[in-house]
């Protein structure tokens, strides 16, 4: 036994702490600690407000075991109905466009000045937050779906071809130079030699997608650029509880719909 | 090997038979005429006159907004503060909601599979299918605007993010780490804390500062309907026109995300 061990014998055994330097640990603590107290304090809370509000509160969970889907009932569906055609075109015009961005960005396969306009646009539309982007396009060509397509569209980009690049600088090279070997042209190569490798994961990824272009599309209205959101909007201003529990419903149910259907692709393909 | 045969009675190799061949055609017919029936949903709901018109507009609005108003900064900070605190507080509130959802929802610790696991994914999936501003709306209108409306739904959405990920650590985590600890004679409390928590510590610990560089994100826009931060402010200056404030607004915005997300690169890589 060592005389470190040794020294150990009898005492009583303690947890190792997560960070291991004392002082990094204290600092942590004690800095975590002074934020926390400036954070709360600077945060003002009307608790007669927040009080009165508690019965709305429960007004509104109440609502959810009596939703009204019948009193605005044309509102609800010619919103959903929106909401879900521009899921639908903006995921099928933002994979469209995210493939030769996807290639373009990846370095095994792009030449250098294409990489960088390709990872520059990816980083853009990263960077930009849905509701953002809704605002200025709004401005640009008008209120309705067109702008909450564009933007879904342009967030669809940044995201699929961030992860396509990922997934393609990380492909099994061996497969794309036997390709090669046959004397295929550049197109041939793509095709036959990468492709094959991301399909299954672009399939899951586009799956995803499409869902998360569902719940942005709930929110664009708030800003005019179409779906449910200017719907629903109104019902929360008017109080409408009943219509608001409904519409959260369709959302919730729309959403675990497109869930287990991309559930069910994924096990499929992968 | 799916092979066709030439005019010439050669044979060629083909990549798909001809019933899949089909069948794929047949499926992207319905795919294509599904986009057409969309895009003229929309083309019927769009004013195209102001669609032709939008560069010049875009060109105007771009006009209007250089330069930003740069002394604008000063009444920033505020709003600056707030937006980190939402983000902040709103991740540590989502934690503490999460991890109680998160041990109910993991198939190895959950206290009933037939009754409380459903719910506890109930409220993963509800929470996390609404977005934060529409949380936030509720809250408005259930609390009143403020920072604090902000602080809740953030925290409320993040719940089932946050739970979610944490579960499926909690469902990976090595049986005979907790068998060992159980056979010491430790109660359940105990196995929870020295066989599973430290399993699942540096998940936790990725999973919020993950979070967190989201939640940046959606606090920053969160005031567009009154829920505090810096969102406010660009709401209110879109609403008076005033394009180099908004112009201003925006690139403090895009700085804050860009360095939330240099900030939790750094501290995952530091963890993991």
């Amino acid at each position: 036994m060592s005389a470190a061990l040794q020294a150990r014998v009898g005492q009583r055994w303690r947890k190792p702490a997560f960070i291991k330097r004392p002082w990094l640990r204290y600092t942590l603590l004690i800095g975590t600690f002074l934020y926390l107290v400036a954070a709360i304090a600077s945060i003002e809370v009307n608790w007669s407000r927040v009080y009165e509000g508690l019965d709305r509160g429960v007004a509104f969970i109440a609502s959810f075991t009596n939703p009204d889907f019948t009193s605005r009932a044309t509102d609800i569906w010619e919103g959903m109905i929106e909401s879900l055609i521009m899921t639908v075109a903006s995921s099928v015009v933002g994979i469209l466009i995210s493939i030769p961005i996807g290639l373009g960005a990846a370095r095994n396969i792009a030449p250098l000045p294409v990489y960088v306009i390709c990872r520059g646009i990816v980083a853009v539309s990263r960077a930009l937050q849905e509701i953002i982007v809704a605002i200025l396009l709004v401005a640009i060509f008008g209120f309705g779906p067109l702008a909450g397509f564009m933007t879904l569209s342009f967030a669809t980009i940044g995201f699929l071809s961030k992860l396509l690049a990922e997934d393609i600088e990380s492909m099994d090279k061996s497969q794309a130079e036997a390709i090669r070997a046959t004397g295929s042209r550049w197109m041939q190569w793509i095709n036959y030699g990468v492709q094959p490798q991301f399909m299954p994961r672009l399939i899951g990824l586009s799956m995803y997608r499409l869902d998360i272009n569902f719940r942005e599309s709930t929110i664009l209205g708030l800003v005019g650029a179409g779906g449910i959101g200017a719907t629903l909007n109104t019902a929360f201003d008017r109080y409408e509880f009943d219509t608001a529990a409904a519409i959260l419903i369709l959302i919730i149910g729309t959403v675990m719909f497109l869930e287990y259907v991309s559930g069910l692709i994924r096990a499929r393909v992968q | 090997m799916p092979v066709k045969t030439l005019s010439d009675g050669r044979k060629a190799w083909q990549r798909r038979d001809s019933k899949s061949q089909l069948t794929r055609w047949f499926f992207t017919l319905i795919g294509v005429a599904i986009f057409v029936w969309c895009w003229n949903r929309i083309s019927e709901a769009t004013t195209w006159f102001f669609v032709w018109d939008a560069p010049s507009i875009a060109g105007d609005i771009l006009a209007r907004a250089t330069p930003p108003r740069w002394s604008y900064i000063e009444k920033l900070w505020v709003p600056i503060w707030d937006t980190l605190n939402i983000a902040t507080l709103g991740t540590i509130g989502a934690l503490i909601l999460a991890v109680p959802v998160a041990f109910m929802a993991a198939r190895n610790t959950t206290p009933s599979t037939l009754f409380i696991r459903p719910i506890a994914l109930l409220i993963i999936v509800s929470t996390r299918s609404i977005n934060s501003l529409i949380w936030a709306l509720l809250l408005i209108a259930i609390i009143g605007p403020g920072v604090f409306a902000g602080v809740v739904a953030i925290a409320i959405r993040s719940i089932g993010f946050c739970a979610k990920l944490l579960y499926e650590a909690i469902e990976e985590i090595d049986v005979a780490q907790t068998e060992a600890i159980a056979s010491t004679g430790a109660s359940r409390w105990q196995v929870m804390a020295f066989g599973i928590v430290p399993q699942i510590l540096p998940a936790f610990a990725g999973i919020s500062v993950f979070r967190w560089d989201i939640n940046i994100r959606e606090s920053t826009v969160l005031g567009l309907v009154g829920a505090g931060g810096i969102g406010l402010q660009l709401s209110s200056s879109l609403n008076v026109l005033a394009w180099p404030q908004v112009a201003l607004i925006l690139i403090v915005i895009l700085m804050a995300v860009v360095l939330g997300e240099w900030v939790s690169a750094k501290v995952r890589s530091a963890i993991i």
